[in-house]
């Protein structure tokens, strides 16, 4: 820390040198990268004859792991796209508001992994005799872990914005155009970054899962980190699992460096408040392209181009002024377009129905749902008890600065790094001590899950005023009455949230955590996890249907009894 | 010197004029309308500095915003130069205020942000904002951004913005405020010396504001807005040399004048398009519809304590808003609650104690409370109602939805919330009813059961 605090020092007293060399440096390796582990997305590929293989030389690791992160980025690049758009659309018209909205509700709480049979079998028929088919299945996997926060995150900082300065965006008869980009998008951007980064945290879960997968009937292997940890764990070679393991570790740590540290800290200049921020984030990476002087030339050359690009953009975005609406009119429009949407969403239903019942009848049904309570049953004990270990650990590390600062990395490492790269250790270690894979599998959704539960707590913990902490000491307040009436109920908003992201990581697991193998020997559980990975593996559509539906159900049914009302409490007499 | 700074032109078309304007927001459940503004006419003539003076509630932000272009008037026609407007005022420039300025662009880059919307290329822009932060004495700071700045140069930076695009008319939305009495004082003064100085770069100024002083310091012509609905009451012409003296005696004719116009609603002023209020009796209204002043009793207590201390129990509300560096703004509803309890009364300025009055002020918290809840029972028919109604309840309580439902027939959504927690403070200092915020619920306090006679 000290090293860099005095490089920092030495870099800004160099009028141009270190520090462009460095940044220019950097950009030429990262293209040249980017080019080389790009191409190979272009390799042919017809199957079953073609069809790529994973080598478990260690020296593949690191190509493995860059071929990964670029489908991350990738994946990243279309969320942000998406979120423009979408989240833009929904809080620009309420027509699409009313649809939108809803719909990404759903999305949020569908289960991702149950979706690759589908999205796996478009894209390779998109794209015949190439690999680009599987590469978009696998980014789209990714995308669908990534956009959704994302999306919601933008269209709830669009709905908030400061009324006096939309308002003066107006009076000044700002386009469109450049209302976005000067206002829009800054008043979202720290929420957005955020988002995206525990997103993409998140999202190396999928990466993992939809590397290598049977789908139809069909093993399809795509070359990533993921793939080498399945090709490991078939062919039952630790050695290798190990080194995946650890070439994950870094990779996560490198990209954090290099690409989430300094967005956050660059983020920060956007924050809404008119003082500057007590601690602001740091990163020494952008302190280096700060002092460099390449950003200035860059900026100079780039201005021209700028400055045309906007004024097109302006001139195609006219501000129209807000206009007195026909109550009557908008009235009879309202109605006709939610009859529609009605028409619409119940004609949609009833065709899943028709579909589910015409073809595994009534009896699978309720088959199902019983499974679905099973996983339910699972889902409730892990965050029960996940909670009461992680919970008061998390609070006091927060409470506590200076432990904080070195653990809080940590527990967000911790949930970024994907669990199911620890599950073949898991596995081996049931099949050895004969554990009943049906309470193995709560064991291993909870790798993932726990340390959401456990962030989160560390920063209800940071949350409590020192004042009210003071107060409870100076009137001599017993340990479990502080506990009582100040410490769990400040920090119960933070647990709130660290519940619901839990609880819809560990539905999202179980399909990946209900049935696992280790070489030749697969262990299956009981649940709605395992009947949907069983029915993604035989390509039966309709049982697909019904149990990514069935999961659907059981995850919105339980947000809106239980999440919801926890929120509102949260909110109202909670609230700090 | 003259009244009017810059050279009157020939050109007699109003710069902006307003012509029979209302606006109503629906009510959320659609079933009527709540009228903000009652039919409304207003011109800013070229060369001139109005000020529109009202009290909360008076709708003259929502005025100005119909005039600037930003929201649609539901009735009535707004004209720019003569031409009706559709969509925002291209000759009009606001300063806002909470000064509205884009925390992450730097000075010049907010003061070249309305340039940039007409635009105005990047060498052009550039010479005209550093022009424009000369002109309002932020040299220097060109490169900053607001955060690092106070609040008397965020609203430079504001005006900066505005004057940049050379608006016909400049629009100030109540710009000192937000700041300090200090600071506020001298921005005002240097916004007086330029435009005193001819080289203004706007045509005139529209000035809203509740701060009397400020408008009779700085305006040609002051209009005075009512409230429920906003309507227009009357204008004061100041007819005072600029740069308008403090010192001078016709300037303190003039607040003191002001000061009685605000403080009585029903008095009417000499001009000679003022309508006449209607005087009298008012015809029976729900008792819903008698709107409790927003103010805590806490406040009122303190408010009579601190008057009783003087001679004969009197104030002149100039001298109490000075000496609570309170603006009057925020006093006025105080007053307004001591005066519906029958604690005060207020004439032409000053504020005098009643009999009542000066026994709240002086007794004992328990009698305090005893005469708060006795006045009120009679002179606040909402508490008064909320009570009864409890009383005919067996178990003496009820859901708060109950009477927000029913203050929701005469307020909008906001202002019904408003009006049941002043009602739900003042029931709880005189120990009248309880509320529980957990269960949302009304109930009467013990000491309430038994009813009073009530007239």
């Amino acid at each position: 820390m000290q090293y860099l605090l005095q490089s920092r020092v030495a870099l800004r007293r160099l009028p141009f040198g270190l520090s462009d060399v460095a940044v220019i440096l950097g950009t030429l390796c990262l293209i040249a990268l980017i080019a080389k582990i790009g191409s190979g997305a272009l390799v042919s590929f017809a199957p079953p004859k073609n069809v790529p293989s994973v080598d478990l030389d260690a020296r593949n690791l690191p190509y493995y792991a860059a071929r990964s992160s670029l489908r991350m980025f990738i994946a990243l690049g279309a969320s942000f796209v998406f979120t423009f758009v979408y989240g833009y659309a929904a809080a620009r018209s309420k027509y699409a508001e009313r649809v939108l909205i809803p719909l990404l509700d759903i999305l949020q709480s569908v289960p991702v992994l149950g979706f690759l049979s589908i999205t796996v079998t478009g894209f390779i028929a998109l794209f015949p005799g190439s690999l680009l088919g599987l590469e978009c299945a696998s980014i789209f996997a990714i995308f669908t872990a990534q956009a959704w926060n994302m999306a919601f995150s933008f269209y709830q900082s669009l709905r908030t914005l400061p009324q006096d300065l939309s308002e003066a965006m107006a009076a000044y008869r700002l386009p469109l155009w450049q209302r976005f980009v000067r206002l829009e998008v800054p008043a979202g951007m720290i929420g957005l970054v955020w988002n995206a980064m525990m997103s993409f945290g998140g999202s190396w879960f999928f990466l993992a899962a939809s590397e290598a997968i049977s789908v139809l009937n069909q093993s399809y292997t795509l070359p990533g980190i993921g793939s080498y940890v399945a090709a490991a764990v078939a062919a039952q070679n630790m050695h290798a699992l190990g080194l995946a393991v650890l070439t994950m570790a870094i990779t996560i740590v490198v990209i954090d460096q290099l690409f989430w540290r300094p967005l956050v800290a660059w983020a920060d200049k956007f924050r809404l408040e008119q003082s500057a921020s007590a601690d602001p984030p740091q990163s020494w990476l952008y302190d280096l392209i700060r002092s460099s002087h390449v950003r200035q030339v860059i900026g100079r050359a780039w201005a021209p181009i700028g400055d045309t690009a906007t004024a097109a953009l302006s001139a195609m975005t006219p501000m129209h002024g807000e206009r007195a609406v026909d109550a009557k009119r908008s009235g009879v429009v309202d109605a006709a377009y939610n009859a529609f949407v009605i028409v619409v969403v119940v004609g949609l239903v009833g065709l899943g129905i028709h579909f589910i019942l015409t073809t595994v009848g009534f009896a699978e049904i309720g088959k199902v749902a019983l499974l679905g309570l099973t996983t339910f049953g699972r889902v409730a004990l892990l965050v029960i008890v996940c909670s009461l270990i992680w919970t008061p650990i998390g609070i006091t590390i927060g409470m506590k600065p200076r432990l904080m600062r070195i653990l809080q990395p940590i527990a967000l490492f911790c949930a970024s790094f994907p669990a199911n790269f620890i599950f073949p250790f898991a596995t081996l270690a049931f099949i050895k001590y004969h554990i009943s894979i049906n309470f193995g599998s709560i064991l291993l959704m909870a790798l993932g899950a726990q340390w959401y539960i456990l962030f989160n707590s560390i920063a209800g913990g940071a949350s409590i005023p020192t004042d009210l902490r003071e107060m409870t000491a100076d009137i001599g307040a017993t340990r479990s009455l502080r506990w009582k009436r100040l410490i769990l109920p400040a920090a119960f908003s933070s647990w709130v949230t660290g519940g619901i992201t839990a609880s819809g990581g560990a539905w999202n697991a179980s399909i990946v955590s209900e049935v696992v193998t280790w070489g030749q020997t697969t262990l299956v559980a009981s649940g709605l996890g395992a009947y949907i990975a069983d029915a993604t593996g035989k390509g039966d559509w309709p049982r697909i249907t019904l149990g990514v539906g069935m999961m659907s159900i059981y995850v919105v049914v339980v947000n809106r009894l239980v999440w919801r009302r926890l929120y509102a409490l949260a909110e109202t007499k909670y609230h700090l | 010197m003259s009244t009017t700074a810059p050279a009157a032109q020939a050109n007699t078309t109003p710069l902006v004029a307003v012509q029979d304007c209302s606006k109503s927001f629906p009510h959320p459940e659609g079933k009527s309308q709540f009228t903000v503004l009652d039919r409304i006419d207003v011109t800013v003539s070229r060369g001139e500095v109005v000020a529109l003076l009202g009290r909360s509630g008076s709708g003259k932000s929502t005025l100005l915003r119909i005039m600037a272009g930003l929201i649609p008037a539901s009735s009535g026609a707004v004209l720019s130069d003569g031409k009706p407007l559709t969509g925002p005022n291209p000759d009009v420039a606001m300063v806002f205020q909470s000064f509205a300025l884009l925390p992450w662009l730097t000075v010049i880059e907010n003061v070249e942000l309305g340039l940039e919307a007409r635009g105005v290329g990047r060498v052009e822009r550039t010479k005209r904002a550093l022009k424009a932060v000369d002109l309002v004495g932020l040299d220097g700071f060109e490169s900053a951004y607001p955060k690092e700045l106070s609040g008397g140069m965020r609203q430079r930076v504001g005006f900066a913005r505005a004057l940049v695009v050379e608006p016909k008319v400049l629009f100030l939305d109540e710009p000192f405020s937000a700041l300090d009495v200090l600071t506020a004082e001298n921005l005002r003064g240097e916004l007086d010396d330029l435009w005193n100085g001819g080289n203004f770069p706007a045509q005139s100024i529209l000035l809203v504001t509740h701060n009397i002083e400020e408008a009779v310091f700085l305006a040609d012509r002051v209009i005075v807005l009512g409230a429920n609905p906003g309507r227009i009451r009357g204008e004061v012409k100041i007819e005072i040399p600029r740069s308008h003296n403090r010192n001078d005696e016709r300037f303190k004719k003039l607040v003191e004048h002001l000061y009685a116009i605000m403080t009585n609603p029903t008095m009417a002023i000499e001009a000679p398009s003022a309508p006449a209020a209607a005087g009298g009796k008012e015809p029976s209204k729900s008792p819903y519809a008698h709107a409790l002043p927003h103010a805590r009793a806490g406040a009122i207590s303190g408010l009579l304590e601190l008057i009783v201390e003087h001679e004969q129990s009197r104030l002149e509300l100039a001298k109490l808003s000075e000496r609570l560096l309170l603006p009057i703004d925020n006093l006025l509803p105080i007053l307004d609650a001591a005066a519906m309890l029958d604690f005060a009364a207020v004439n032409d300025g000053v504020v005098t104690l009643t009999e009542i009055g000066r026994d709240f002020a002086t007794a004992t918290i328990l009698r305090s409370k005893e005469l708060f809840g006795r006045q009120a029972l009679i002179h606040a028919p909402i508490v008064a109602t909320i009570t009864n109604t409890l009383r005919q309840k067996e178990d003496g309580s009820m859901r708060a939805d109950f009477f927000l439902d029913l203050l929701g027939d005469y307020y909008p959504k906001e202002e019904a919330r408003q009006q049941f927690e002043t009602a739900v403070d003042w029931g709880r200092y005189a120990e009248l009813y309880e509320f529980d915020s957990d269960e949302e619920r009304l109930s009467l306090s013990d000491g309430a059961r038994e009813p009073v006679a009530v007239d």
